[in-house]
């Protein structure tokens, strides 16, 4: 080996930088961590095991099943749907699809989620007790022609319908979709614009373009902030009460702790919940990411530097 | 489209042409007094073009002279203000009726860039898919191909680019020459009747362009019909059937090569060509001083 010839510079053996700042921030830490600690072992009032026993209580779990978790998930595929087909009305060249998406977006933006599930809980069901589906003005066309059948060919309960979890789900995908569909517009425009170009130069029409070329790539800038929004949906599923839906995780727990009058142990269960939750949707969130960093030097194959320009994305 | 599409364009158009028909002998690209403006900015000042069957066409030019949004005008990429395109007798982007014409709807559109292959400037290769699903995606997608004979199909093209062992890569992990290879194999997988290049080296290192050049030549022997805007002079000279000079939206020169790039008739053009020649001494100047092999415009 050449190497080792002492004329020409050799192997780098150099020192580091030293930090000392980051060892007295370490230190200071560790003396705050074992203050809190002592106090959790010692302040007899945050009660550890109470909390534990109310993280089981068979009402909690249901709220966390029914209200959190199926609330979640159902709000977020309605909100993801529903944000992108808005996103890719907003982005259509039709001026009256644009125009219904941003209207939809300006109004579900700029209302709370508490008072629009409120709103839905009980206003829609004083204002429309019943909803009919059927020939648009069927009804008053039979009365004016003194028909027998009104052309309504079933109906729907509202009263039933409006205090139930699905009615909340509505309402909270409803909402979510205008956040989303901000998302998805940024998602799709960030899609270099060749790539549309070079499908629709292969016959593509504008949805196959769509479909399989752009949403594919926007995902990519898609899936963080609605990572970020399914973890806030999680949290916002607590405004299921004011519907009111009471199988819901903050309701159970805060009622029993109420009754039992453990608050803070209640609290503790509670926060202790979503903090699960959220953890197990950041680990989703991870793989997702990967999935559709796919082609684009993700750690998978970071093995090959991505060559300028690569791709014209 | 019928022949009798074309009969009242004769008097629209400036100059009087012969009706386009779809016989052996018609060219298969016929364009008449072609238009385009961006923000009132006179792109394109009505230029004329016939390509046979099997001929390769080369559009030289400076940068602006509007070579490249002719080529785009050819597949719709850009709508033309004025003037006809045709390719294999259809009218282009439009349709005539009583004597009126009308916009072709989205699909009618999506149908007549099927038979035209483009290849980009910047490859536009989709980064979320290999290679091979580059390649099999529009038959797939748009001729409702079945799977198994798009792939085996696609393995052909990637194998005849030259890249039959890469199916499996993905764009990113790609040689600029390597992904240009692809998006023709990409562009030949809908058996289009005419392919388009913008600049298809202009993007790639020196040492990368001869392999691109090298698949276009090939495809230049079996026949394709070729549309090719380049700075290539060498693979003008040597493959181009016909050479068009453009410069500021019209066309100054057009001809054999040999007499266009040999020895122009016109003053803009003899510039241009001069400027090309030094440029590509200075490349082979400084390949030959870093003693890198060079392999650039005359291969």
């Amino acid at each position: 080996m050449t190497d080792t010839t002492t004329d020409r510079p050799g192997v780098i053996d150099a020192r580091p930088v030293r930090h000392p700042g980051r060892w007295v921030a370490l230190a200071v830490i560790l003396v705050l961590v074992a203050m809190l600690v002592t106090s959790f072992l010692t302040n007899e009032r945050w009660n550890f095991p109470k909390a534990l026993e109310i993280m089981r209580q068979t009402p909690v779990l249901e709220g966390l099943w029914k209200g959190t978790i199926i609330g979640t998930v159902g709000s977020m595929v309605i909100g993801i749907v529903g944000g992108i087909i808005i996103a890719v009305l907003r982005l259509s060249e039709n001026p009256i699809l644009r125009g219904v998406s941003f209207v939809y977006t300006w109004f579900f933006r700029g209302i709370p989620r508490l008072v629009l599930l409120a709103m839905i809980g009980s206003g829609v069901g004083f204002l429309y007790n019943r909803l009919d589906f059927g020939v648009p003005f069927g009804q008053q066309l039979a009365s004016l022609m003194g028909l027998s059948s009104d052309f309504t060919f079933f109906t729907l309960n509202v009263n039933q319908f409006s205090s139930t979890l699905l009615a909340g789900i509505i309402g909270l995908g409803l909402s979510e979709a205008a956040y989303m569909a901000e998302i998805a517009r940024a998602g799709i425009l960030s899609v270099d614009k060749g790539q549309a170009e070079a499908a629709s130069a292969l016959g593509m029409n504008r949805g196959q373009a769509m479909r399989r070329i752009v949403l594919p790539q926007a995902m990519r800038v898609i899936v963080p902030p609605t990572g970020n929004e399914t973890i806030a949906m999680v949290k916002d599923t607590s405004l299921l009460s004011a519907i009111p839906v009471i199988t819901e995780l903050y309701y159970q727990t805060s009622a029993i702790g109420n009754r039992t009058l453990l608050i803070m142990p209640a609290f503790v269960a509670v926060t202790a919940w979503y903090l699960i939750v959220g953890s197990v949707l950041m680990v989703g969130q991870y793989f997702l990411e990967k999935r559709f960093g796919r082609g684009f030097g993700t750690p998978s194959n970071k093995r090959f530097a991505r060559p300028a320009g690569a791709g014209g994305a | 489209m019928s022949d009798n599409s074309t009969t009242s364009t004769t008097a629209e158009s400036s100059q009087p042409h012969e009706r386009s028909r779809t016989g052996e002998d018609a060219p298969l690209v016929r364009a008449v007094n072609v238009l385009k403006s961006f923000h009132g900015n006179e792109v394109l000042k009505g230029i004329d073009l016939d390509v046979h069957r099997g001929e390769v066409v080369c559009l030289l030019g400076p940068s602006g002279s509007g070579k490249t949004t002719f080529l785009r005008c050819i597949n719709q990429l850009e709508a033309i203000d004025g003037g006809r395109i045709w390719v294999d007798g259809d009218l282009v982007g439009y349709r005539e009726e009583g004597g009126h014409l009308h916009h072709l709807t989205d699909k009618q559109v999506a149908a007549q860039r099927r038979d035209i292959g483009m290849v980009f400037q910047r490859f536009n290769l989709f980064p979320h898919m290999t290679a091979l699903q580059n390649v099999m995606e529009a038959p797939v997608q748009v001729r409702g191909v079945d799977k198994k004979k798009a792939r085996a199909r696609a393995l052909e093209l990637l194998e005849q680019v030259g890249l039959g062992d890469k199916p499996d890569s993905y764009p990113a992990q790609l040689s600029g020459g390597q992904q240009q290879r692809v998006a023709i194999a990409r562009a030949l997988a809908m058996d289009p009747k005419l392919m388009l290049f913008d600049e298809p080296t202009s993007a790639l290192d020196p040492e990368l362009v001869g392999e691109v050049l090298l698949v276009m030549r090939e495809l230049a022997k079996q026949g394709m019909t070729m549309i090719v805007v380049t700075h290539e002079m060498g693979f003008a000279r040597d493959v181009a059937d016909h050479v068009v000079f453009m410069d500021g939206g019209v066309v100054v020169e057009e001809g054999k090569p040999k007499d266009v790039i040999s020895n122009p008739q016109h003053e803009r053009t003899r510039t241009f060509l001069k400027r090309m020649r030094t440029e590509d001494d200075e490349a082979r100047a400084d390949a030959a001083s870093t003693g890198t092999t060079t392999t650039t415009a005359d291969v």
